[in-house]
């Protein structure tokens, strides 16, 4: 716990994104998280992003569940709309926002612990449904809020802070994503900010369900040795592998490549995401391709991230659903609730 | 790259942006907490170490340290440096007994000082401790030199001056008044065992412009109409000038015309006019001066260049000035002039405050002092000795018109010369400065120092009414800063000598350090072969003020660095504070800046605060 707050300074001469504000105005509250923990990372990435992006801070959304990263919402985006749902339930939240208003940015954060036991149901469904936001999934292989119980996406082997050893397999999100249908698939560190900021960015603009599984150190809990998912072993086994960069669609002309060292997809608007680092011949457009490597990776210990897979082509849950485009709030009252005599008549015809 | 050096000297005390501008580098920090503590007299007394005269400078310093506070590269205006060093006087108890004392036996070295102004001041202070007769000749009947006979009692009260000199006379230094030195050769012949000059920059820049000698008043003698603004305000100053004409033209915008201006209000002038060449952004005169000038209703006319003097029987009624043109480029530079017209400002009075000249017309050449031809003397920058040995110059003498402070740096640099030339010992063989570390850890997040931002602005020092202020010409016009002002002003400034030190050994990489900063001036990232290799990572650098950026060692667990920009940091202490393993700390650095009295085996003072 802290007991001081970061001062909201502006400086004179500070950058400004196109919208004219600064970095800090994309600040939240002060983290109550443990010093060192990897979440505030994440936050502080999210923030930049989201700054970066020049977005509105009132067009975007965080949704999150229960835990230490499910609280991290409250610490960025102060001028945003968000909310802490119970435990597990944040993807059916996040559902239902979208269908009532898919204008807005949705960014939704959870932990491995939220996600993996009491949520996995609402998790995979969420992905199958290929419901449009960016879904943070901090993984730090503990509930880290109710003091370090080993998470279902701790590894065989790893070891609990008191020496108990985890024998249970590991559930890991992103080869559970790739099996279920989520058109964005990313592994990164909180400790790789230069890899995780340029994914967050893509994340939030690809059009369908973005999943990116941050490997995030406890520090209070998870940072022993023995642990798998301690930042000295995070560190040595990590291999940043697939390289992405979201480049605007005002940007496209400037930067030019050599072929064959950079992978450009076409996003929904207009701008795009440019691939790189590619081991020989590595398609993140192949799902099938995404899972042989994923599969292979985990024979030894390496940690592979970056952008693994990505479809720009599926349709998000509205357009499956046919979903009205207007936003809820934009229609009118007569037209969103036509009376009682229109429901009955519809009721007819399910008799 | 290389990692930081942070043990060299230079390193830490750069970073403290007022002391490493202060020519006498006055640790600014320190003196502000001791005044945030209520500790006025322990203030007045670190102050006094290095610039000697706080209650003078605490009014009229020229404070370069002001625009390069850090506090001015966050918002618009830096801390009030300058009106805390007057606070630390104003509020000082008795403090004769923490002064240096007369020694109870002198050394029997005999030194004399030519010039009784804050350079010979400043080397007596330094010098009669150690048991030098330190002897000052004045030729004016009161000591101070500038600070006496220019600087207006309305800025600079007489017995602030008076008083802060006493403490120097106090130390046995015989002064000599009325006692002009006319011959540096006969001087040399009485045997002392060193000289130093400190006799200024005395000669006003004259106009010589057509009608400049046609004045004539009834015994044709020359008119006193048109003064040299040195001369006329010394003149003021010891009284033989008690009025001047109804409309007066003050030609020139420096700091002397400001007070030439200010001063004929207080003299009867109803309607005077600072005739400027050039635009507002060439102006030499000190942003406060200028501002305080206006607010006394004084007219400043820009691009007015002057082209005569009109004499009507012999009598001055007016001045003609060329109306000019500029042509100025992106950069803010002059790249072309042209006369647009011709106009006549009618007058009383002129008054010339153009510039000043160094003038040694009793120094022979056969003393073995080489002047050049502008009589500037040739004087080795870093011991101030002159081509004759034994012979040093200081202050304005030195090397032109510059200030008080500086010519305080000056006597300070010469004592030590001098110190060693008695002695026998190579002038070139100073202290180096030191750096000391000191802890400001008192317990969880709690410092030795108020670490918490403070958006206040700068306070405003308040001024007598203007319908008060012209009655006498000794109505000192600043108050002072109240109570309320002090409580404020102290806490603006962000105590850039408690440095953040880091232990790359200790870092575990979280990124918690970078996450907190509010300036964001720390990042990771893997070394490179240059600095703005590095930069390029840091989200807000600027670095347009010169700071360094802080290069640590190799990272444990992945071998980048930790880099910080200097520039922009604002000593909250956050990153200490909010660093899981304390590889972030914050450390009070003591800048040692060694005076005539360390030197040689003496005793060196520390800098405890
Ligand atoms: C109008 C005006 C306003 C100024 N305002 C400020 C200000 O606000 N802040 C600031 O920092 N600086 C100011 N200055 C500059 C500052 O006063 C000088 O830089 C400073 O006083 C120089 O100190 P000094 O010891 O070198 O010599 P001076 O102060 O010039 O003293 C030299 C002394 O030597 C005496 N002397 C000269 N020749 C002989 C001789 N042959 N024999 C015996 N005695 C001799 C002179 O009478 C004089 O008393 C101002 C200057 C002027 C002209
Ligand atoms: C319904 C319900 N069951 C159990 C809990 C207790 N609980 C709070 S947080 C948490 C696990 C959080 O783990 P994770 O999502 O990994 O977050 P972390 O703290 O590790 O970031 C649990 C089980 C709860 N709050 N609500
Ligand atoms: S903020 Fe304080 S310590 Fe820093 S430069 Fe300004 S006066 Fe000096
Ligand atoms: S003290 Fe630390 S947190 Fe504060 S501005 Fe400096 S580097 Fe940043
Ligand atoms: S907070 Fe401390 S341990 Fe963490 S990165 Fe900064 S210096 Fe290293
Ligand atoms: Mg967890």
């Amino acid at each position: 716990m802290t007991s001081f707050v970061k001062p909201f300074i502006r400086r004179k001469n500070e950058p400004t994104n196109a919208l004219g504000l600064v970095r800090a105005d994309y600040d939240g509250a002060m983290s109550t998280l443990c010093a060192g923990c990897g979440h505030d990372a994440v936050t502080a990435t999210m923030a930049r992003a989201f700054f970066e992006l020049s977005i509105e801070p009132h067009k975007a959304v965080k949704v999150s569940g229960i835990g230490c990263s499910s609280k991290t919402t409250a610490y960025f985006l102060r001028d945003s709309h968000g909310i802490n749902t119970v435990h597990g339930r944040m993807p059916s939240v996040a559902t239902g926002a979208i269908a009532a208003n898919h204008e807005l940015a949705y960014i939704g954060v959870s932990g491995d612990g939220d996600s993996l036991s009491i949520g996995l149901g609402q998790f995979v469904h969420a992905m199958r449904r290929n419901v449009n936001m960016l879904y943070v999934l901090e993984n730090n292989g503990v509930y880290g809020l109710t003091k370090g119980q080993f998470s279902a996406a701790a590894d065989i082997g790893s070891t609990a802070k008191k020496g108990a050893v985890n024998e249970l397999p590991p559930i890991d999100p992103v080869s559970l994503a790739l099996s279920v249908g989520a058109t964005f698939v990313a592994r990164g560190f909180s400790g790789d900010r230069d890899q995780l900021l340029p994914l967050i960015k893509a994340g939030l603009k690809h059009k369908g369900f973005g999943l990116i599984d941050v490997i995030s150190p406890c520090v209070s809990f998870n940072d022993h040795k023995g642990s798998t998912k301690s930042y000295a072993h995070t560190y040595k086994y990590y291999n940043p592998a697939i390289h992405a960069d979201y480049v605007p669609p005002s940007e496209q002309i400037k930067a030019d490549y050599a072929a064959g060292e950079v992978m450009p997809v076409k996003l929904h608007d207009g701008g795009e995401i440019r691939l790189r680092k590619l081991e020989n011949g590595y398609d993140p457009r192949d799902r099938a391709a995404a899972i042989g490597k994923l599969f292979e990776s985990g024979q030894s210990q390496e940690i592979i991230t970056g952008l693994l897979y990505i479809n720009e082509n599926d349709k998000d849950m509205h357009e499956m659903a046919r979903m009205e485009d207007r936003p809820l709030n934009q229609i009118p009252y007569d037209e969103l609730n036509p009376g009682a005599a229109k429901l009955k008549e519809l009721q007819k015809g399910f008799r | 790259m290389r990692p930081t050096n942070t043990r060299n000297p230079d390193y830490f005390h750069k970073v403290v942006d007022c002391q490493w501008a202060c020519p006498a580098h006055t640790p600014v920090p320190a003196y502000i907490r001791l005044i945030a503590q209520g500790r006025y007299s322990d203030a007045y007394m670190l102050n006094r170490d290095s610039n000697v005269f706080p209650g003078i400078l605490g009014r009229v310093c020229d404070r370069p340290c002001e625009p390069a506070c850090r506090r001015g590269r966050l918002e618009e205006e830096p801390v009030a440096i300058c009106r805390l060093k007057r606070v630390a006087a104003d509020h000082r108890g008795d403090i004769t007994d923490s002064l240096p004392k007369k020694p109870a036996k002198t050394n029997g070295k005999r030194i004399a000082l030519i010039g009784a102004g804050p350079a010979s001041f400043t080397v007596a202070n330094d010098l009669a401790p150690l048991g030098y007769e330190c002897t000052i000749f004045e030729k004016l009947s009161e000591p101070g030199g500038l600070m006496r006979s220019n600087i207006p009692a309305f800025r600079l009260p007489e017995q602030v001056l008076s008083e802060e000199l006493g403490y120097i006379l106090d130390m046995g230094v015989e002064l000599k008044l009325g006692h002009s030195v006319d011959s540096m050769d006969a001087l040399l012949e009485e045997g002392w065992d060193a000289v130093f000059v400190g006799t200024g920059a005395p000669r006003g820049k004259d106009l010589n412009l057509p009608g400049r000698w046609d004045t004539k008043d009834e015994d044709n003698k020359d008119s006193e109409n048109i003064h040299i603004g040195i001369d006329w305000l010394e003149s003021v100053a010891f009284e033989h000038t008690k009025k001047i004409g109804k409309n007066v033209l003050i030609i020139g915008v420096g700091n002397t015309a400001m007070d030439c201006c200010r001063t004929s209000l207080r003299l009867g002038a109803k309607n005077v006019k600072v005739m400027a060449r050039k635009p507002r952004e060439f102006f030499k005169a000190s942003v406060w001066e200028l501002e305080d000038a206006e607010e006394e209703n004084i007219e400043i006319i820009v691009n007015h260049s002057p082209k005569s003097f009109v004499i009507k029987d012999g009598k001055l009624t007016g001045m003609v000035f060329e109306l000019l043109e500029y042509e100025i480029d992106a950069g803010g530079k002059i790249i072309s002039q042209k006369v647009t017209g011709e106009t006549t400002i009618p007058c009383d009075d002129v008054i010339l405050a153009i510039g000043q000249d160094n003038a040694f017309p009793w120094i022979e050449e056969t003393s073995g002092i080489k002047l050049d031809k502008w009589q500037v003397p040739e004087v080795d920058e870093a011991t101030f000795e002159s081509t004759r040995k034994g012979v040093f110059f200081g202050g304005d003498a030195a090397f032109g018109p510059k200030n008080i402070i500086w010519a305080v740096e000056h006597g300070h640099q010469a004592a030590i010369s001098i110190h060693k030339h008695c002695q026998g010992k190579m002038l070139t063989g100073r202290l180096p400065n030191e750096v000391e570390m000191a802890p400001t850890k008192m317990g969880m997040f709690e410092w030795r120092y108020s670490n918490s931002y403070d958006d206040a602005a700068r306070r405003k020092m308040t001024h007598v009414e203007l319908t008060k202020r012209f009655a006498d010409l000794d109505v000192e016009v600043e108050l002072g800063f109240t109570a309320e002002q002090i409580a404020t002003e102290v806490e603006r400034c962000l105590n850039c000598d408690i440095q953040t030190v880091f232990e790359a050994s200790l870092c575990e990489e979280c990124d918690a350090c970078i996450d907190i900063c509010p300036v964001e001036c720390l990042a990771m990232t893997p070394d490179a072969e240059d600095e703005d290799q590095l930069r390029a990572s840091l989200s807000a650098s600027e670095n347009i003020e010169g700071q360094a950026l802080y290069v640590s060692d190799a990272l444990p667990l992945t071998g980048r660095v930790m880099i910080k920009d200097e520039d922009v940091c604002l000593h909250c202490g956050l990153c200490a504070e909010r660093c899981p393993t304390a590889a972030w700390d914050m450390k009070e650095s003591l800048i040692q800046i060694h005076y005539a009295d360390e030197q040689d085996g003496g005793q060196k003072r520390g800098l405890g605060t």
